[in-house]
């Protein structure tokens, strides 16, 4: 199954490697003509201000909102959070969203680098705690009522659902474990 | 939903060190000397930027002794940005060191650019909670870093030159000797960290990963979007970009033009679209005109 990690900055590589290792086929998307023929999407973490630029530039966000607002099932980590967020908070006044998830999202608000962290969560739908690490992350401000929170940390909620987008505030992208990429294609079908 | 009771929250780990430069990678990272600057490089699409005192082709020129920026200085460009702040500290200067951490930058660059403090030792910078770039010239050198914490290497170039010529040497460097390390039985491993003064388990985990354990970025000379593109395409992972955007006829223009350049790296069109109209680059320095060397700092 083609599966396409947006790759305009940030960890896509580490996503793609965790999508062909669980089987799938991950295909680079930086421009329109890369969405072609792709089942899905991965939003990597990375700078949200220097990504939604890049998706303007390139012409891609009309074309990402397109297959969006058709259904295609997307999975975005820390940044990719911020961009599918219906509501972004401290983010720059040129700074772009889909809105494909009622979210309200903080950039930045569980601090700086010093404040980044990793620690284990109990995650809905897995047997066992899920190791989750969180750079510069943002946090969660607002859920909406057709969201679902799957995981909370400390009482914020840091990973989400609704229909087929689901969010993280962490990096799952950055552990060996792989299985919530792997819920991810299994809900793509 | 219920937090799990045996998880304990750590921070200044090296998953998290190194996570937040797997976060910068595909970017362009500008050196800035002010607020203003700060803001262009962000409106620009830079994914982090430098505060420093001096833009390295202005530490040639002037000499001196080159330190660590004033903390009001670096406070003023984190007030103005929203992305990651990094300062430069000297090489060995761990109180330096110790005072950027304090003010929160998000990344510390123990830097050649700057005058050493201490000719024999880097910094040791497991004892550090804020991550640190190092620069290199080859491979023994990255390691070391490495060895030292270093959670991101980037090639030394030669910074102020507006010349890329150091920096496709030492990418070559690190690369190529990468890639022949893959091909190596295991005694010729042995060899290797002999040769590179290099810690043999880094070396056998090349050998196994086929890359370095941080990722490998490059700065010291890029001057234009071609250059972002061909140290892309030799297999840098992002660009520092230092004297070459705002020692350049337009700035703002520029920046935007490298950090396309950067994302669309194998896109020749792309590349050729916004290489044009972008005023004056920098003028550069030819290797033969350079009296001190940056590059050569670093042990």
């Amino acid at each position: 199954m083609r599966v396409g990690v947006l790759a305009v900055q940030g960890a896509f590589a580490r996503h793609g490697a965790a999508l062909a290792e669980l089987g799938a086929e991950p295909c680079f998307v930086r421009t329109p003509a890369d969405l072609a023929g792709v089942r899905a999407l991965v939003m990597p973490g990375g700078e949200s201000t220097a990504m939604s630029r890049l998706l303007l530039t390139s012409g891609l966000f009309d074309a990402v909102q397109e297959r969006l607002d058709a259904g295609m099932p997307v999975f975005g980590t820390c940044a990719g959070m911020i961009l599918l967020a219906g509501e972004v908070l401290d983010g720059r006044p040129d700074q772009r969203s889909f809105a494909a998830i009622d979210l309200t999202v903080r950039r930045n608000g569980y601090g700086r680098q010093v404040d980044s962290f990793e620690q284990d969560l109990t995650v809905a739908g897995l047997d066992s705690p899920f190791h989750a690490v969180f750079i510069r992350a943002p946090v969660v401000i607002r859920v909406g009522p057709q969201a679902e929170v799957l995981a909370e940390h400390e009482g914020v909620p840091v990973l989400v659902r609704q229909g087929g987008v689901t969010v993280a505030s962490f990096h799952p992208e950055l552990t060996e474990d792989h299985r919530l990429h792997a819920q991810f294609l299994q809900e793509v079908g | 939903m219920t937090q799990d009771p045996s998880g304990t929250k750590q921070t200044g780990t090296i998953a998290v060190k190194r996570g937040l430069a797997e976060m910068l990678k595909g970017g362009v990272i500008m050196d800035v000397v002010t607020p203003e600057h700060a803001k262009i490089a962000e409106d620009s699409g830079a994914v982090a930027v430098m505060a420093l005192e001096r833009v390295p082709a202005d530490i040639r020129v002037q000499g001196g002794v080159a330190r660590m920026s004033d903390p009001d200085m670096i406070e003023g460009i984190k007030a103005v940005v929203s992305i990651p702040v990094m300062a430069k500290a000297r090489i060995g200067h761990f109180v330096e060191a110790q005072i950027l951490q304090a003010l929160g930058v998000d990344y510390i660059d123990e830097s050649e650019v700057l005058t050493p403090a201490d000719e024999a030792h880097h910094i040791d910078k497991f004892a550090f909670t804020v991550p640190f770039v190092c620069g290199a010239t080859n491979l023994g050198e990255a390691l070391r870093r490495i060895s030292e914490g270093a959670c991101l290497i980037r090639s030394k170039g030669e910074a102020g030159t507006g010349n890329i010529v150091e920096a496709v040497r030492h990418l070559r460097s690190i690369i190529g000797d990468i890639r022949r390390i893959t091909q190596a039985d295991a005694a010729e491993l042995f060899d290797w960290a002999k040769k590179l003064q290099a810690p043999l388990p880094l070396v056998q985990e090349i050998a196994e990963t086929g890359w370095l354990q941080v990722p490998l970025f490059c700065a010291g000379g890029i001057a234009t979007p071609a250059d972002a593109a061909l140290a892309m395409q030799l297999g840098a992972e992002s660009v520092f970009v230092g004297s070459g955007i705002f020692k350049s006829g337009e700035p703002e223009k520029r920046a935007k033009a490298i950090v396309e350049a950067t994302t669309h790296f194998r896109d020749a069109d792309i590349l050729a679209k916004v290489s044009r109209g972008l005023g004056e680059p920098m003028t550069g320095i030819g290797m033969d005109q350079i009296v001190t060397k940056l590059a050569d700092r670093g042990w």
